[in-house]
């Protein structure tokens, strides 16, 4: 190769330096651009970066909460917690999730069907999102599960708690807890932050109305992950919150009783404090086993509930509506009273039917009580007294002071499940049915049949408001302590009707409705609801109780299924020979003691024929047990109102 | 400017001691330092392997960068062919006797340390044009038989390093090397008709190209689409660095790296992490230590005084930027993620030899400014 010339060696260095300065140019840009890069990230956009950056390094497991519990009026759980053994797994610690369940399957009792779900629950979550596998195993299969564990990378055998119900006297009014549902996460807003796996929540009953805050606060658990997930350290735990405890105004005792005496029955009972309102029992019948529901219902099971035509998940207290029969009557002659329409004294004769327009109108005593008047009507329950105190009356005035005393709405706060039922008038019929009232439709509504419909809770809180002296009350079911002076308020009411009230009893703030005109008149059903159960000759006579201290007052009714033809009254058809879905309800409404009304019942049995021999027998029986148990009652609840 | 001829041999041990340039020895020591902190931290705190072998590549490799610096100007001239050949005869050697590792064939096993020559290759083809354009006359620079060793010099490296494959290493080769060219005064316009040769022949690139490579491009172009798969480590980068902020997370407190976020911590993503351990700050200083090396290997071309040595110290100086840059733009996210080392700070045996074999010869240049060489 050639050997430079000095000269041409100046000019080639000094094409170097100069190419070389445009190059060191072309460096101080990139260099401008990397240092303006660096700013963006780090300066401008740092915390964004530093979010994300925790979001990588942080995982968050949730806890699930401890459910409160719900007490009866004594302190005794009827809703409470035990402790579970559960499998959960968390999929991403585990190397081969297949061959794992193939393992399972020989520890524990799985079925394929359940795998299939579980397979679909683990392609739709996060990887380190525990599931749970089984929520209910027993001990030997836990310790089973805890002795091979070494071979089952990704599964935590867990000890938890879970709902658990002592007994099934109270499954209606308690309801139930069950998985969260799809559906429940769409309407329940509540459950939006509060949804960890295997959490049960309130499908149904007082589980259904406290869920909000018996479910109680999630707790979570923050630890430091690394890129595959494999827990470095624990940052933050957060235990969560137990759910708030509850308690409520049932007797345990007395709903066992209660449940005991309607087995086999289709049928409810409602027992009320007649003046705060308290529920002292709320059973219906039959019924079915909540515990069931709460690790998952077996088809069998719940086929088994759907089927029976007794319907036992129905909670017949609250949504069950019935014609409320003669029970209807003490309204009905109060009603009259309080509107002028007729005198106690007055009397109309019955000749066991009367004819309007053509059509026939029996009273259920088919020879006829003779001359009745208000006392005899009630007590006899003469069907022809009440049909012409009902045509006179007119359906609006009575629909009027049905509802006054509580028929028609709901009564109880929070449960999704009651129904309101119908106190039917003329524009009730007008609007739902499009039609004019018939004046035979008076007469109807006049025995509490045709269009009424009532439940049996509904029932129990018109007796208590008549008992109480006619006062309005509101039927509570949690406990609080806010509302004892009511007792004796309404008591000083009672008593005094004229005086001002003391001081003490004033600042109790509680706005008393009277419910009456005229107080008397109130004081007229009373007797006449006496002399039924406890004259000769009252429809619930044999079943009286003879103990002044249990005596009650009560109405019996039964609400009409099916019409009976001409025929079948001609031929003195008894209930007892009907097939059974064709039987009247059995009725009975009553309060005790007579002297000083303490508590009001209401009992109903589905195809029981007669109130007075199937459900006034029923009432006598309750009404003992839960007088028997008042002064236990009274000591807590003086017990309460001196801590207060 | 003309000194007598003989210079070199008047030069005693102190006067050569003395010209040496001590702040870029200080600069690279300094790095060294940091590089040796940044990697005890990518092993969670403690001496572990990766730590102590660095450690001993950085002390070994520094000494061999002083001892080259006392190395004759003229003998890295002379051997620049042979150097050359040498290290092409070596990724020869690659190709049929190489180590293949996640894939690609990089490494010969030395039996004490697996050597990569791509990495040398670097250096082997500055080395041989600088000679080469030290040699060609001006008038001849620019005409197509003079261009047509360096075209070939040129490519069969990087063919053989992009087919091994190693498209990041092959393409940082070749800037080298055009830097060379481009120094020496070769036409605008033969960059950009071979500019154009190349858009024209892509096609048929990228036809070669493993599915890996094109979805690293693709992936570039677009890392959100896939987070958790190709544009994983661009997405973790970012976060890493930008999460730094400006003080940075504290030493050994980088949670993207100590948790395994941030993918190759030890090697290509080095700078990732000590910006998030040390932020914004220490990211400028860093960056502050690579520019002095770079400026001071500058000052020593504008010093010597030998074509040859010119050509050299800005080219080297050139690629050495190159190299940092494409690392840290890479970790930054502005450009793909071909495998390319930070200088001195990345985990590699073959890339720190390299640099410092380049640094030593640089640093030669400084000590026998003087001298002519041919």
């Amino acid at each position: 190769m050639l050997s430079p010339s000095s000269g041409s060696t100046v000019i080639k260095s000094k094409l170097i330096s100069r190419r070389m300065f445009l190059l060191t140019a072309a460096k101080a840009v990139v260099m401008f651009g990397i240092v303006g890069r660096l700013v963006s990230l780090q300066i401008n956009e740092r915390t964004k970066y530093k979010t994300l950056s925790d979001k990588n390094r942080f995982r968050e497991w949730k806890l699930a909460p401890e459910r409160g519990v719900i007490k009866d009026f004594y302190d005794k759980e009827i809703a409470s917690n035990e402790q579970v053994y559960q499998v959960h797994l968390i999929p991403e610690n585990s190397k081969d999730i297949e061959k794992l369940f193939v393992r399972l399957k020989t520890i524990l009792n799985i079925t394929d069907k359940k795998l299939f779900y579980l397979r679909r629950v683990i392609a739709k979550q996060k990887p380190w999102e525990p599931i749970i596998i089984s929520d209910n195993i027993t001990w030997s299969e836990f310790s089973r599960l805890n002795l091979f564990l070494h071979e089952l990378d990704g599964v935590k055998p867990v000890v938890s708690v879970a709902r658990m119900y002592p007994d099934n006297s109270s499954a209606h009014i308690l309801g139930y807890v069950s998985q969260v549902s799809a559906k429940d996460l769409q309407t329940k807003k509540y459950l939006k932050d509060l949804h960890v796996p295997g959490m049960s929540i309130g499908k149904t009953g007082l589980e259904r109305k406290l869920d909000e805050e018996i479910i109680g606060k999630i707790g979570f658990q923050r630890y430091e992950v690394n890129a595959f997930g494999k827990r470095i350290k624990q940052i933050l735990i957060n235990e969560g919150q137990a759910g708030k405890s509850f308690k409520t105004t049932l007797d345990f005792e007395v709903q066992k009783f209660t449940s005991e005496l309607l087995k086999d029955k289709a049928a409810a009972v409602c027992v009320m404090d007649v003046y705060n309102g308290d529920i002292v029992s709320m059973v219906s019948s039959p019924t079915f086993e909540p515990n069931e529901f709460i690790h998952g219902l077996e088809k069998k099971y719940w086929n088994s509930l759907i089927k029976n035509e007794m319907r036992p998940l129905t909670n017949k207290t609250l949504s069950g509506l019935y014609p409320p029969g003669s029970t209807i009557k003490t309204l009905v002659a109060l009603s009259a009273l309080e509107n002028g329409i007729i005198k106690p004294l007055d009397t109309f004769t019955c000749k066991g039917k009367i004819e309007l327009y053509g059509e026939k109108f029996h009273c259920w005593e088919k020879d006829g009580h003779g001359i009745v008047n208000l006392r005899k009507g009630i007590q006899r329950s003469c069907d022809v007294y009440f049909y012409e105190v009902a045509r006179k009356l007119g359906v609006d005035r009575l629909s009027e002071t049905a509802k006054r005393f509580g028929l028609g709405k709901k009564v109880l706060n929070g449960f999704i499940e009651e129904k309101a039922g119908v106190v039917p008038n003329t524009k009730w019929k007008k609007k739902f049915i499009g039609q004019n009232w018939y004046l035979g439709e008076t007469l109807h509504s006049g025995i509490g049949q045709g269009y009424f419909q009532s439940t049996p809770l509904q029932l129990c809180l018109m007796t208590a408001q008549i008992a109480n002296g006619g006062f309005e009350i509101k039927p509570r079911i949690i406990f609080d302590e806010k509302n004892n002076k009511l007792r004796d308020y309404i008591k000083y009411k009672n008593e005094y009707p004229n005086d001002p009230l003391p001081t003490d009893l004033l600042v109790s703030n509680f706005n008393l409705k009277p419910l009456f005109k005229n107080q008397e008149h109130i004081n007229l059903i009373k007797d006449a609801m006496f002399s039924s159960s406890n004259e000769p000759g009252g429809t619930s006579y044999r079943h009286r109780l003879e103990n002044k201290k249990f005596t009650f007052a009560g109405k019996t009714g039964s609400s009409q299924i099916k019409r009976f033809t001409e025929a079948q009254r001609e031929a003195e058809v008894k209930q007892e020979s009907l097939p059974y879905k064709d039987r009247d309800h059995a009725l009975f409404v009553a309060f005790a003691p007579y002297d000083d009304p303490k508590y009001a019942i209401s009992v109903l049995v589905e195809h029981g024929g007669s109130g007075g021999k199937a459900a006034a027998p029923i009432a006598k029986k309750v009404i003992k047990k839960v007088l028997e148990r008042h002064d236990l009652r009274q000591r807590i609840n003086s017990l309460t109102e001196e801590s207060v | 400017m003309y000194r007598s001829r003989s210079i070199q041999s008047s030069l005693s041990l102190k006067d050569k001691i003395l010209s040496i340039d001590y702040i870029l020895v200080c600069s690279i020591f300094i790095l060294g330092l940091v590089s040796i902190l940044a990697m005890y931290s990518t092993d969670g705190g403690e001496f572990k392997y990766h730590t102590n072998s660095h450690i001993l590549r950085f002390f070994v490799f520094f000494g061999m960068f002083l001892a080259f610096s006392f190395i004759q100007i003229r003998f890295w001239h002379s051997q620049s062919y042979l150097i050359y050949i040498l290290i092409f005869l070596l990724l020869l050697g690659v190709k049929y006797f190489g180590l293949t590792s996640s894939g690609s064939k990089r490494w010969l096993d030395l039996y004490f340390m697996n050597l990569q020559p791509s990495e040398l290759m670097k250096i082997g083809l500055i080395l041989f044009l600088a000679k080469y354009y030290h040699r060609t006359s001006i008038e001849n620079l620019n005409s197509l038989k003079y261009l047509f060793l360096p075209i070939v010099v040129l490519v069969a490296p990087v063919l053989l390093v992009a087919t091994q494959p190693d498209l990041g290493t092959s393409i940082l080769i070749a800037a080298g090397g055009l830097t060379v060219a481009w120094l020496a005064g070769v036409r605008v316009k033969f960059f950009t008709f071979s500019g154009l040769a190349f858009l024209a022949l892509l096609p048929i690139a990228i036809s070669f190209l493993k599915p890996y490579q094109k979805s690293r491009i693709l992936t570039f172009l677009n890392p959100e689409k896939d987070p958790l798969g190709a544009g994983y480590q661009i997405i973790q980068s970012k976060i890493a660095i930008g999460s730094g902020g400006l003080f940075g997370k504290g030493f050994l407190q980088g949670s993207q790296s100590y948790l395994d976020y941030l993918p190759e911590k030890h090697t290509d993503f080095i700078f990732t992490l000590f910006s998030e351990e040390f932020g914004f700050f220490g990211s400028l200083f860093i960056l502050l230590l690579y520019g002095i090396i770079v400026w001071r290997i500058v000052l020593i071309g504008n010093v010597t005084r030998s074509d040859f040595g010119k050509l050299y110290c800005y080219s080297f100086a050139t690629a050495f930027f190159i190299y940092v840059v494409v690392n840290m733009m890479m970790v930054l996210g502005l450009l793909p993620i071909v495998g390319s080392p930070l200088p001195i700070m990345s985990y590699g045996g073959s890339s720190m030899m390299a640099i410092m074999f380049g640094l030593g010869v640089a640093m030669s240049c400084r000590v026998y400014k003087d001298t002519p060489v041919n």
